[in-house]
């Protein structure tokens, strides 16, 4: 942050909107991202291997409700929906198909930890710099919502009905790809399973 | 609201996620950890997309596409690493060295299974059957 | 056709022989024979009738340059001088050439690369007749080394025995040694005389006219006669010429004996006033000529293989024609040199059916042989003749021209104001002495050879001969065709002096008498000292009991000058080729390998960041984007 954010937040503060002075919104969001932000550190640290699944349910709900939020409610549905319901069951049946134990697990950690943990601090410290030295100045306007399901949808069958169309066609193919990559050869299941 | 809210707190789960794909040894953690980063994106998509109140929606048609994408790596992502499991018996992503230089760098036979090695061995059995039969 | 027209014709009919043989003597066997003989036939008759037309008179020249060199008033020239001794010695080239070439149809009848060696024949004399006739420096030096080149590949034509295989490529760098001094010295030569063409520069020389002299004529005088005594096998590059008798017999006879071997002589004949201007280099040619043919005689008394004794036979001959060289009579050399390739080679063809008739070049053998004298009638008459010529016995045709060498040197010693200029009376005495010496040693050596050769045992052991080859009718005409001028060319000396200079070249009764006198006391020594131990039955070999037996072990080894060759030259090179292998292998390479100990040590640490693990690889790609990420930051805000 630049010497010159002080006075252009004291500015903003004066106009009635800053960082001084949150908003209701901005208290919730505050607090919810808080949750998101500990559900995620928990996933990532966490020694049993199911729990660290459901910490990932905890943040990408909370996640979900930060949409909301932010008046996208289509993304927030579909993040629940998609997310919630579908990728998660999916990890939880990766977990138990690799024969994850159900107990802690002590090697969860491989020996890169710290050195991936200084690094990940390193980004996040640029990062998060970045950023705020960027839009320290913008606010958004959420009084007018802008993620309301008609306008989405007419948008997406309008304007994006042709990137829609090859995503499905690339889901379809990553689909058969699953279950060809995943089925099991007779080979396989005879002299796999070491 | 601020714009630094939304954007701070992508750029933090993002580098959770990413310490979570360089700490973690359990390949579906790695590929848990993935999705956080994903999710990561998917937040700055919406939030910039609100802020600019773009016409065409770009930002959150762009989310949307991306959790559709996400499914789509997930699934197979966990068809390989079932794969993995299945011929490695294990899903330690440091265990699983088969490119590395030097000397030991395939692993043994009874952990590798040959694909060249399998139909002299099933054309011998042929041919034992052959002497067999007669 | 002009008499220019015939020299070229000449020179150019055996070449072109040469190159259809190379080209057509696998496919077409048939036609080597014929293309072999009939052009070097014709290049006789050709030069016969150059040497007629001449016939003494001013010398024909003609010439077109051929290429520029660096200076423009110094072009290399295709130039015909054709004086006096030119068409003496190319005629002499020719016959004997023409005599080798007959000879060799028979002595070479059952040989698979007869054709190979016919071209070489062929291309050797055409080679010598372009010395011989060309008037320009640099196109006789072309001549010289494809001469070399010739005598190195027929050396080399039994190239399965490893003794032809190293006596070829002895010969081939011992006249390379010579060589290069030979070069240096043409050239300064004709930067000096400003002109590469002789006869300009002999001119020069002998007119009083013109005021020219050479700024360094001794260095000049030097540099060639190295080359002279590489070719002409004169002491101390004289050691090849034993050894190059590994080549067939026909080849010694023409190359090794009668001609090319000759063409040092004859180089200097032609440049003789290049060497009469500086009295050093003159000194220099008589200590040598003297040390080559008393030494090559001492020799030849010793050898036990025939062929080596001629060898040391011609060294020593070429010596004394040196010696007349250098008591400033090129008359006596040429003449002497005439002679001499003569009856030379009418020895060397002998000796080669001796040889195909005992069964053996060993003199010791033959001395134990019975009946050769009988197989052999041709041979033996032959021999004998040449032998005589040789011994300078009257009137055979050596006598002449020995006597022509003695006078020239009697009267440079004894009358110093009479001798061409810058011709020393010490020199000249060497001369002297050393001919009288060789005369009386020749004598020795020549009664030895044919009594051994030739004189039955009575009492000694008779050896079984073996079955003679069947005898060709080309080989006894050529003999007889020999026999003639070594016998009859002495007579020569009434007319050859209207070709060369004009000197007296007649005998004078006190040195005739002297020389005659020490030849027959010392074949009446050899025949004494043969006789002796033939009645003490010991092998008849007089050559111990007149050297003495150490003495004479050490000539019969040619007194050791190969073994000093060897501790003086090839033993330092061969210490500083194992040095200079010692400091590749052990300083060199060190720092070869120790510069590539780096790079090998950096590859290892590399090779161990390849340790496969898919994180490792993540956790650096990520950390260098973020110090990528926050190097751009910072270099774009300036902080």
């Amino acid at each position: 942050m630049s010497a010159g954010a002080l006075p252009a937040l004291l500015a903003a503060e004066e106009s009635g909107r800053g960082v001084l002075s949150p908003s209701g919104v901005e208290i919730v969001f505050l607090l919810v991202a808080v949750v998101v932000l500990g559900a995620a550190i928990l996933c990532v640290t966490s020694r049993h291997l199911v729990h660290a699944a459901l910490y990932l349910v905890v943040a990408l709900g909370g996640l979900a409700v930060e949409y909301l939020l932010l008046t996208a409610e289509f993304i927030a549905w579909v993040q629940v929906l998609i997310y919630l319901g579908s990728v998660v069951v999916l990890l939880l049946f990766g977990l138990m198909l690799t024969r994850a134990p159900i107990g802690p697990s002590p090697d969860a950690d491989s020996a890169n930890r710290p050195v991936a943990l200084v690094v990940s601090l390193a980004a996040a410290a640029t990062l998060v710099t970045l950023v705020v030295d960027a839009f320290r100045t913008t606010w958004i306007d959420l009084d007018t919502p802008h993620g309301r399901s008609d306008a989405l949808g007419e948008s997406l069958f309008r304007a994006w009905v042709l990137p829609f169309e090859a995503l499905s066609v690339l889901l379809l193919a990553a689909l058969v790809g699953a279950i060809v990559i995943s089925r099991a050869r007779r080979d396989d299941s005879e002299e796999g399973r070491g | 609201m601020h714009l630094v809210h939304p954007a701070t707190l992508a750029v933090l789960l993002f580098c959770v996620g990413l310490y979570g794909v360089l700490a973690r040894r359990n390949t579906v953690l790695v590929l848990m950890s993935v999705e956080l980063m994903l999710a990561a994106v998917s937040l700055n998509l919406v939030a910039f997309d609100v802020w600019l109140a773009d016409e065409l929606h770009s930002g959150q048609v762009f989310t949307l596409f991306l959790i559709a994408l996400a499914a789509a790596e997930i699934g197979i992502g966990l068809a390989i690493v079932l794969l993995v499991y299945r011929r490695r018996g294990t899903v330690a992503l440091d265990r699983l060295r088969a490119l590395r230089d030097g000397p030991g760098a395939v692993a043994p036979p009874d952990e590798v299974h040959d694909p060249d090695a399998r139909p002299a061995a099933t054309a011998d059995a042929a041919a034992r059957g052959q002497e067999a039969t007669p | 056709m002009t008499t220019t027209t015939a020299a070229v014709l000449a020179l150019l009919l055996p070449f072109a022989a040469a190159a259809l043989i190379l080209l057509t003597g696998r496919k077409a066997p048939g036609f080597v024979r014929p293309l072999a003989v009939l052009p070097t036939v014709a290049a006789a008759a050709l030069t016969v009738l150059v040497a007629v037309r001449q016939g003494g008179g001013a010398p024909i020249t003609a010439a077109t340059v051929l290429t520029p060199t660096g200076d423009p008033s110094l072009p290399v020239e295709l130039a015909l001088h054709l004086d006096g001794f030119a068409v003496l010695v190319a005629a002499l080239v020719a016959v004997v050439a023409t005599a080798v070439q007959l000879y060799s149809t028979g002595y070479l009848r059952d040989d698979p690369r007869y054709p190979s060696y016919a071209a070489l024949v062929s291309l050797f004399t055409a080679a010598m007749l372009l010395v011989v006739y060309t008037d320009d420096l640099v196109v006789l030096l072309v001549g010289w080394e494809v001469m070399g080149i010739c005598s190195y590949f027929l050396v080399g034509h039994y190239w399965e025995r490893p003794a032809a295989r190293t006596a070829a490529l002895k010969a081939f760098l011992v006249t390379k040694l010579g060589d290069v001094p030979f070069l240096i010295g043409i050239l300064v030569l004709a930067s000096e005389a400003g002109t590469f063409r002789i006869s300009h520069i002999v001119n020069g020389l002998n007119s009083s006219l013109a005021d020219f002299e050479l700024e360094r004529p001794t260095l000049v005088a030097l540099l060639l006669l190295a080359g002279v005594a590489g070719k002409s096998a004169q002491f101390p590059l004289h050691t090849w010429l034993p050894g190059a008798m590994a080549g067939p017999t026909p080849v010694s006879a023409l190359i090794h004996a009668a001609t090319m071997v000759a063409a040092g002589v004859y180089v200097v004949a032609r440049l003789l006033p290049v060497f009469t201007a500086s009295t050093a280099a003159l000194s220099v040619l008589a200590v040598v000529s003297a040390l080559t043919a008393v030494g090559a005689a001492i020799a030849a008394l010793a050898q036990d293989d025939l062929k080596r004794v001629l060898a040391y036979s011609t060294i020593g001959q070429l010596g004394l024609m040196t010696g007349a060289l250098a008591v400033g009579s090129r008359d006596a050399a040429v003449f002497h040199l005439l002679t001499h390739g003569a009856f030379k080679a009418l020895l060397f063809l002998a000796a080669g059916v001796l040889i195909h008739t005992a069964g053996t070049g060993s003199l010791g053998i033959m001395a134990r042989t019975r009946d050769i004298k009988r197989r052999a009638p041709d041979a033996f008459w032959a021999m004998t003749i040449g032998l005589l010529a040789l011994a300078a016995i009257p009137p055979f045709s050596g006598f002449f021209s020995k006597e022509a060498i003695l006078h020239a040197a009697e009267t440079a010693a004894l009358d110093p104001a009479g001798a061409p200029a810058g011709v020393p009376a010490a020199g000249a005495w060497l001369v002297l002495v050393a001919t009288l010496l060789t005369a009386l040693l020749t004598a020795a050596y020549a009664t030895r050879l044919w009594l051994m050769a030739f004189h039955d045992p009575v009492s000694a052991r008779p050896e079984p001969l073996p079955q003679p080859p069947r005898g060709s009718g080309a080989t006894t005409l050529v003999l007889w065709l020999l026999a003639v001028p070594a016998l009859l060319m002495g007579l020569g000396y009434r007319w050859l002096p209207s070709w060369l200079d004009g000197t007296s070249l007649a005998p004078t009764l006190g040195t005739s008498a002297v020389a005659t006198g020490a030849a027959l006391v010392g074949a009446a020594a050899t025949w004494a000292a043969w006789r002796r131990r033939y009645e003490m039955d010991e092998p008849p070999d007089p050559g111990p009991t007149l050297l003495g037996t150490r003495f004479h072990r050490g000539a019969a080894a040619g007194f050791h000058l190969d073994t000093a060759t060897t501790a003086l030259a090839a033993r330092p090179t061969e210490g500083a080729a194992r040095l200079t292998r010692f400091v590749d292998s052990a300083v060199v390479d060190t720092y070869v390998r120790g510069a590539a100990a780096l790079p090998g040590l950096l590859g290892r640490l590399v090779r161990r960041a390849q340790n496969g693990n898919a994180q490792t690889y993540l956790t650096v790609l990520v950390a260098a984007v973020i110090v990528l990420l926050v190097t751009t930051a910072l270099a774009s805000t300036g902080g």
